[in-house]
């Protein structure tokens, strides 16, 4: 890093005078370190990458990053970090970042397929502006869309769902979280009826067994994994399980290592629960007092279009898309299902995969049948080579952790659960298992899901930046949770669109076929990110829309864009993530954003001066809308309400959503800065602190409501390292809660209670049997209940065959961070990975004529990219299946890899798809 | 070993190596022998005191006066054929450690500086870095040896042991590790390592030192951290640039298809 050069002088003199004496090196090179760390600024901040949420502090000096450290003070690293983690302090300096706004032009004017060149901010707003209004005259609220991110930092999150929720009424809005952990949040949803986990980090201390169900934590959540082998190095009972459908960096110290095949994991749990039932190791206390059984329907296709997927797609594509209109079952499909092998299955409840209702344990007890060790070795085994008998004794050893009640037991899991075609439900067949034996909420017990992004929780699925959520855990769909934030936002009864909008997948979709002509891409990668990538760069480089990418470097994404905003980054503004345990935590500015470089916030604020309420209020056309008190196809003009709120129909939205009389009251500069900058602040010049003023804003909707959060400045107090939510005021001190749903620890539970699920307070279930919900006449009231779901085993939609005759599935790497936009500019985490790689097994390897370091094309019915065969190395992949990793732009998986998603969450399934590999 | 006869062959081989030297003078392979001086050899382990390989080279005149003031025949002046420049004296640790006298004979009967009189304390000697070759040290392997850490003469500062449990049985392990920061290069861990080779050797510290980035420090060393308190930035509230520079990632934006 930058010195400036008297220091250097000075070090580089001290280390000539150790070399010719031959002193102690040491010695020297720390007084130099202590001459060079003068004037150095310390200030915390967090970790940019994964949902870990590692402490950080950071050194400044001159307007520049000197350098970073673990923080010694964050109870989640204890002044650790990882190797990405240690390249935090260079993630900001990459030589090609972007400085200044970039158009696509021809002759000085905007011209879609034109070069882009340098604009400026003046401009490119001029442009963004006109054609958002372009997309909102042609389509309505629904012409336009957002790309947002589980890493916008809080703020820019609320300030960007306000605007459009509020301010353009459009639900367009949908967070790279999506691919992410959606299935989490509507397993959470679904079954404790309040998102996020229960527990936190230090289950790992109290616990006896970390099962990893498709986390391969030992790269992807790196200082969790020191934590969870420190336990097994250290407690006796402590065994860790990695189940998993290949051999990875997990099974080095899992005691338990089982590769499963492709949704074998369905079966497994199952299997499982019906051990735990058979073997009576049943907590029914805790089943009786705080859960009620409940299932749903099976027939709920795989989340492709629903309608004219034919006009779209090859007839290849079809033959997996077809399975979204009928399924014909498969043998283990069939078993499972309680159905016949070769059944036609018409997937009738593809639009209401959500149904759910309640069943008796008898019921559920019966669901359990067909899942006997047997059936459940077959269908899941995931290793060709291994012998049954093995595998079957994995799985009986795995049931007898569960069914021994003197152990505590913690599930783990990420991508694996989450980024599959039933990903919901095997969120919540974990779930099951936890509470058939009363394993939630108590510390070193619990189904705990991780994140992968540094504020998936905290931004996506707290502030809500998904097309259905407000704050807090609230839905668009519900006239309750509208008027409530009507309320705090201080807007007209209806502003808010009660039409659930385009999720990610569908935003490409709907920008493919035309229905959404304008989208803004904020704080990520989507033309990298997303599943069947060749519909979508098309889509986006070929349809007559508008693409916006705000970026730090050129990616992928920039790439395909019309105009590049240049963003500031992490330390460049002020900011607050939420990790994957509900803990909140916080940074100042620490320099300046370089060149022409902005943050997303000044953006959002920005582009929100442009518009007036004149001409966002008005009557809207929504196709498709139908809700209680709205007229079909249309929102009303509530501009009539505005004007008796105070507002005029000329009033901007930046004075109505962002710098209103309340925000103004939050000044900048603030005490609380410590001399740090605020470039938003700075540039907006009207004397308002944003960050501070949203935070307080946003804060008002989870207070009372079990997501409360402390006052912005609590959190930047020096010796504050962020608090896991709920933070509730106790004596005059915020004290953060440990374990939810837990009256030892939880404020909320009611007293007397033990466990809590109020989450479904006030809700009730009609009752049925295992095939329907039944005529609705009866229903069981849930309030303080959590459910407990019978899931069935699905095969995957589509499975290698003659012609595609491997699996596919794709990942991460430790060295760098989903795309790679950030840790491949730094030449050290570049040099150490350069390239992504095809894992394989050597005899699938062998049996094609190939060899290690090949170039092989990896083919689907989707797309086709060339890569580097690796036979060693960190992954070891059973017969049958290969791995790639996502983080490289010159190898884009994406482009084989199947858009299936889960129904309910929406979340694409990147982790199984049928390929064929031969040499290039 | 009596002295008469320990000085008697320091003497032969001081004079068979000057005399190499010196027929190397007078002979074809003059060229060769300056070209081999210049390229100053890694591997060789030099007396303490001894200037940076380069300087030292430059410096020392092969006079073998360190050789003669070594009471322990540590030190032998290189040979003809080796990769050592012909004349000057190292040491094989392996063969005779440097014992670490701390008068340091060697360095005060040294004519040139080329082993410098900068060095005060022989504990501050840097011949080289003692190495662990982990899969082979016993101690790594789980046995009770350690014997190196207990021969240093920095016991617990050079060579410290780190206690692990171990997963096979209920004994813990005791590892030897090496710590730069005290260790003098003296070799007599290497002397004493009890495997059929050493394993633990002593390199010259640029063949086998790394280097922490200048962007990051550690979290939970140094003293001189202010983790509690953070003091209010100096930095003033930057104007952003004005004008816009040449754009970066143009080419890649600009080029290719997609």
């Amino acid at each position: 890093m930058t010195v400036n050069r008297r220091e250097f002088l000075k070090t580089a003199v001290a280390g000539v005078a150790a070399s010719t004496m031959s002193l102690p090196l040491t010695r020297l090179a720390e007084a130099a370190a202590r001459e060079l760390e003068k004037g150095w600024q310390w200030d915390k901040s967090v970790c940019r990458f994964c949902g870990t949420g590692c402490g950080i502090l950071v050194a400044t000096k001159g307007g520049r990053i000197v350098a970073t450290k673990g923080d010694p003070d964050a109870p989640v690293n204890r002044g650790l970090n990882c190797v990405k983690g240690y390249f935090n302090g260079k993630i900001i300096y990459g030589a090609d970042r972007l400085t200044q706004p970039l158009l696509r032009m021809t002759n000085g004017k905007f011209d879609k397929q034109g070069k882009f060149q340098p604009v400026s901010w003046e401009q490119a707003l001029d442009v963004m502006e006109e054609k958002m209004r372009w997309a909102l005259r042609e389509k309505g609220p629904h012409g336009i869309s957002i790309f947002g991110s589980g890493q916008y930092t809080i703020h820019e999150g609320y300030a960007a769902a306000k605007l459009m929720k509020a301010g353009f009424r459009s639900n367009n809005l949908d967070p790279n979280a999506r691919h992410c952990m959606a299935s989490a949040v509507v397993a959470f949803m679904q079954t404790f009826g309040i998102d996020e986990p229960q527990g936190n980090y230090d289950d790992i201390e109290h616990t006896d067994t970390a099962v990893l169900w498709g986390a391969n934590m030992a790269e992807m959540h790196p200082i969790l994994w020191s934590r969870i082998t420190d336990r097994r190095l250290t407690h006796d009972k402590m065994r860790v399980v990695n189940l998993t459908v290949y051999g990875n960096m997990s099974s080095d110290i899992a005691d338990l290592e089982i590769v499963f095949a492709p949704n074998g994991d369905l079966a497994i749990q199952n299997y499982i629960a019906r051990e735990i039932v058979a073997r009576n190791a049943v907590d029914w206390d805790f089943v009786n007092k705080h859960t009620v059984f409940a299932t749903g329907p099976y027939d709920i296709g795989y989340g492709f279009r629903p309608a004219n997927a034919e006009k779209y797609a090859s007839a290849a594509e079809m033959e997996t898309f077809r399975n979204e209109k009928v399924r014909i079952l498969d043998k283990w499909e069939a078993i499972a299902q309680r159905r016949k092998e070769g059944d036609a299955v018409e997937q009738k409840n593809a639009a209401t995969p959500m149904k759910d209702w309640a069943i008796g344990f008898e019921d559920f007890r019966k669901a359990l049948d067909p899942y006997t060790l047997d059936f459940t070795a077959e269908v899941a085994k995931g290793d060709p080579d291994e012998p049954m008998d093995a595998f079957k004794a994995k799985l009986k050893q795995l049931a007898d952790y569960y069914c021994d009640r003197n152990r505590k037991l913690v599930s783990y899991w990420t991508m694996g659960f989450n980024q599959h075609q039933r990903g919901t439900w095997v969120n919540e067949q974990a779930y099951m298992n936890h509470l058939l034996t009363g394993r939630q909420c108590k510390p070193g017990n619990g189904a705990f899901s991780l994140t992968g992004q540094p504020s998936a929780c905290g931004t996506a699925r707290e502030v809500g930046t998904f097309a259905h959520r407000l704050p807090a855990d609230m839905v668009v769909m519900n006239p309750k949770h509208r008027a409530l934030a009507e309320k705090i936002w201080k807007l007209p009864a209806k502003t808010i669109n009660p039409q659930m909008g385009s999720h990610y997948v569908k935003i490409m979709r709907d920008l493919e076929d035309g229905s959404i002509l304008f989208n803004w891409t904020q704080v990520n990668n989507p033309w990298q990110n997303t599943a069947n990538l060749n519909h979508w760069i098309k889509a986006g480089r070929e349809m007559n829309n508008f693409i916006v990418v705000s970026d730090a470097y050129p990616s992928v994404s920039a790439k395909v864009a019309d105009l590049i905003l240049p963003a500031a980054m992490i330390n460049e503004k002020w900011g607050a993530y939420g990790n994957a345990e509900r803990r909140t935590q916080v940074w100042r500015q620490q320099v300046p954003p370089p060149g022409q470089a902005r943050p997303d916030l000044w953006m959002i604020l920005e582009l929100s001066k442009r518009f007036k309420l004149k001409e966002v209020w008005g009557e809207q056309k929504i196709p498709g809308l139908k809700a209680e008190g709205f007229e079909d196809g249309k929102l009303p003009s509530v501009l009539d309400e505005a004007v008796k709120l105070g507002y005029s129909p000329e009033s901007t939205l930046y004075e109505v959503l962002f710098a209103t009389p309340e925000n103004k009251k939050a000044k900048w500069p603030d005490p609380i800065a410590k001399g740090h900058p605020n470039i938003t602040a700075t540039l907006l010049k009207d004397g308002w602190f944003p960050e501070k003023a949203l935070f307080e804003e946003y804060r008002q909707f989870g207070t009372g409501k079990a997501h409360d959060l402390a006052p912005f400045d609590v959190y930047h107090h020096d010796k504050v390292r962020g608090m896991k939510w709920p933070v509730v005021q106790k004596e005059g001190k915020w004290v953060e809660t440990a374990w939810r749903n837990n009256e030892q620890y939880d404020p909320y539970v009611e007293k007397g209670r033990g466990f809590d699920f109020y989450g479904n307070n006030g809700l009730s279930l009609v009752v049925g049997d295992l095939d329907k919900p039944g005529d609705g006449s009866r229903k069981v009231d849930i309030s303080h209940k959590a459910k407990i779901y019978f899931r069935p085993y699905a095969s995957p939609v589509e499975k290698p065959d003659a012609k595609w005759d491997l699996w596919l599935c794709t990942g991460r790497v430790l060295e760098h961070w989903h795309s790679g936009t950030m840790t491949r500019r730094v030449p050290e985490l570049h040099r150490a990975v350069p390239a992504a790689v095809c894992w394989i097994h050597p005899k699938d390897a062998e049996s094609r004529g190939l060899k290690r370091n090949d170039l092989v094309w990896v083919e689907s019915r989707r797309g086709k990219i060339k890569v580097r065969l690796e036979t060693g190395g960190r992954n070891r992949m059973p017969r049958g299946m290969v791995y790639v990793p996502w983080f490289d732009e010159g190898v884009l998986i994406n482009r084989v890899t199947l858009d299936a998603t889960c129904p309910l969450s929406k979340e694409t399934d990147f982790k199984k798809c049928a390929v064929k590999v031969y040499k290039a | 070993m009596s002295d008469t006869r320990s000085a008697s062959r320091r003497d032969f081989l001081v004079k068979l190596a000057q005399g190499s030297a010196l027929a190397a003078t007078a002979g074809t392979l003059w060229a060769y022998l300056l070209k081999q001086e210049v390229r100053a050899h890694p591997f060789a382990l030099r007396p303490p005191g001894a200037r940076a390989e380069r300087d030292f080279n430059a410096a020392c005149i092969k006079c073998g006066q360190c050789v003669n003031a070594c009471p322990y025949d540590t030190l032998t002046l290189a040979g003809a054929g080796g990769d050592i420049p012909i004349g000057t004296p190292h040491f094989t640790p392996r063969d005779i450690p440097c014992y670490l006298c701390p008068d340091i004979p060697c360095m005060k009967a040294c004519p040139t500086g080329a082993l410098s009189p900068a060095l005060a304390d022989i504990n501050d000697s840097r011949m080289g870095l003692a190495v662990i070759d982990l899969e082979n040290c016993l101690s790594w392997k789980g046995l009770r040896c350690e014997i190196c850490h207990r021969e240093c003469p920095l016991k617990g500062k050079a060579i410290v042991l780190e206690t692990h449990p171990r997963r096979i049985s209920r004994h813990a392990m005791f590892m030897p590790i090496v710590h730069s920061e005290h260790c003098t290069g003296c070799g007599i861990c290497e002397k004493a390592c009890p495997t059929a080779e050493a394993a633990i050797r002593i390199l010259p510290h640029k063949m086998v030192q790394g280097k922490i980035g200048e962007h990051y420090r550690l979290g939970w060393t140094s003293e001189t951290e202010i983790t509690q308190e953070f003091q209010p930035s100096a930095a003033p509230d930057a104007a952003p640039e004005a004008a816009p520079r040449k754009a970066p990632g143009m080419d890649y934006l600009n080029e290719g298809g997609l």
